[in-house]
């Protein structure tokens, strides 16, 4: 790796060049910058530059009611919102002690792992762009259009989706978004098995990426890594394990695990995620089809003071037009206290660490953000590695700008 | 054997004895704060004693509480042993005239860049830290804009003239 030769400080030989890599760089697929210092191809040293999107998530949050804030976290990682989203309703629901329908989990674990799936699609596929194979890419991007559909069915939107409500769903799924869902279980196996031929034992995509931007275990915990990145370098965290929340621990799947956590290996990893993840969502849309009859109905839980009424119910009921008023404007009150919660993000652990003094809004909202901590490693990474192995490692990272500058 | 919070407080007030205060644990966190110098000293005997092994950083950050004199910023640190899967949180608190804490950047790489967003949006001084300077917010900045001395607009003010709500 770092066979390039080092010339003395001052040298008349020294002839280093600096390269900007990004803001606005095609292979940085994000707003941030890289400062490259080059040897020829070799890099000798990178200063990492995060922040240019930052929107003072933290501080809006402040001064917003809790349903508030769900759209900000939309825009954390955007290509997984509605994981972001549902991790805040949990935290929500975790500091106002509501417990939820089986039902509304199974639903919230399909809509999760199908965004898990949306964001390991892209960020695979755009390895393979960066190493030279366009036509993964292409076929790939077919199925977040149907994943996004379902989205719609669902809540309306597509990318930025505010999907959800504390305490469940806005409206239960209709069986269009089942049928499309039927549609992506039935048809999308066999795209990722022809995008896994296509790549995964390619002699010229496993020359590319073997032994490009390797991180061992412990620097990968030392760093903070979580999610598929760290398991690429071999630790077999995930939050859906270590502490299961929206009853994960009904499901049987696997957390595959790599060896040397280089860019080949966290392909794998994410490859793999996305058949455990076919698994989990059928094994969610089989146990959803179980409740049958007025069980089928539930959508959300019992909490009239947090769960936004039907609009029809605020036409025609005094109850629920008062709730509707009270949420809306932000008049009920959350219980003062202190709390941690985590969901499993398509990135790694995304964290809430929420402090209530009891007022209408949060007293202090931190977003863990995975993309942010782990960056950090990418001086690292890329040291003494050739220019071209930094832009497909800074791919196979899926560092998403909006989720580092929050 | 199971890592049970009473365990680690009991190994903590071994060690620290009474200068390890406000123990509680919320939503089932145990939580805890100690004297600010002390801060590395609890990070690293946490990291290296066998039996608590909390090797993971989980998260920095700092709350500012403009009410409490002398005492304004509190840091707080998430740590999570990955072995037993247990999670803490810790507190230190440091007055806002001069908020020096010592950086845990030796301990912890990845607390690099928390600690410079803690910085960025606080001011907190992290002493030892590499490469203490702004983040996310452009380097001319010459405040701390997450200080609760900047409010945004409150949402409830009634003073504005609206005649379907009345605010």
């Amino acid at each position: 790796m770092s066979d390039h030769i080092l010339l003395p400080e001052g040298s008349i030989e020294k002839q280093t060049t600096t390269l900007n890599l990004g803001p606005t760089h095609p292979a940085t697929h994000g707003v941030f910058q890289n400062i490259l210092e080059l040897d020829g191809e070799r890099i000798m040293r990178s200063t990492s530059t995060v922040g240019y999107i930052h929107r003072a998530f933290e501080k809006i949050a402040e001064r917003r009611p809790l349903y508030q804030i769900t759209p900000l976290t939309d825009r954390l990682n955007y290509c997984s919102s509605p994981i972001n989203n549902m991790g805040w309703h949990i935290t929500c629901e975790k500091l106002l002690n509501l417990s939820l329908p089986k039902r509304v989990d199974y639903l919230r674990v399909i809509i999760m792992e199908l965004a898990r799936i949306s964001d390991h699609l892209i960020c695979n596929s755009i390895v393979g762009v960066d190493s030279g194979a366009y036509s993964g890419f292409l076929y790939l991007m077919q199925y977040r259009e149907l994943i996004y559909e379902i989205y719609e069915e669902i809540c309306g939107s597509r990318l930025t989706t505010n999907i959800g409500r504390i305490g469940g769903f806005e409206r239960n799924f209709t069986n269009t978004a089942f049928e499309k869902l039927e549609k992506f279980l039935k048809e999308y196996p066999k795209q990722l098995k022809e995008f896994e031929n296509l790549f995964t034992r390619n002699r010229i995509f496993m020359d590319r990426t073997i032994g490009c931007g390797p991180i061992p275990a412990e620097r990968a915990l030392n760093y903070g890594f979580t999610g598929p990145n760290l398991r690429a370098a071999g630790v077999d965290y995930d939050v859906r394990v270590h502490t299961p929340y929206s009853s994960y621990e009904d499901f049987d799947f696997i957390i595959p695990v790599g060896k040397t956590g280089d860019c080949y290996d966290r392909f794998l990893v994410r490859n793999e995620e996305m058949w455990q993840s076919l698994s989990i969502i059928e094994q969610a849309y089989q146990k959803v089809q179980e409740f049958k009859g007025a069980d089928a109905e539930v959508y959300h839980a019992d909490a009239p003071a947090y769960y936004l009424p039907q609009k029809k119910d605020v036409y025609t009921k005094m109850e629920a037009l008062i709730y509707h008023f009270k949420i809306i404007m932000g008049e009920t009150d959350i219980p003062a206290g202190e709390v941690y919660s985590s969901v499993e993000g398509a990135n790694g652990e995304l964290g809430f660490y929420l402090i209530s003094d009891g007022g209408r809004t949060p007293y202090r909202l931190h977003f863990r953000r995975p993309c942010f901590i782990y960056y950090q490693a990418f001086e690292e990474l890329v040291k003494g590695g050739m220019l071209s192995d930094a832009v497909i490692t800074m791919s196979s990272l899926n560092l998403i700008a909006g989720e580092m500058d929050a | 054997m199971a890592l049970t919070n009473e365990f680690i407080q009991q190994k903590l007030t071994e060690k620290f004895g009474d200068q390890l205060t406000d123990w509680h644990t919320p939503y089932g966190m145990l939580t805890f704060t100690a004297p600010k110098e002390l801060n590395l000293k609890v990070l690293q005997y946490l990291y290296d004693d066998v039996e608590l092994r909390f090797q993971f950083l989980t998260d920095l950050q700092a709350v500012h509480y403009p009410n409490r004199k002398g005492a304004e910023l509190a840091i707080v640190y998430h740590l999570h042993n990955l072995i037993d899967n247990v999670r803490i949180r810790f507190k230190i608190f440091t007055g806002i005239e001069k908020p020096d804490v010592f950086s845990a950047t030796a301990l912890y790489q990845s607390a690099n860049f928390m600690e410079r967003e803690t910085y960025d949006f606080y001011g907190v001084n992290f002493v030892g830290h590499p490469n203490l300077i702004r983040i996310l917010n452009v380097e001319e900045m010459d405040y701390f804009p997450m200080r609760k001395e900047f409010p945004l607009e409150d949402q409830t003010r009634i003073d504005k003239d609206d005649e379907m709500f009345g605010r």
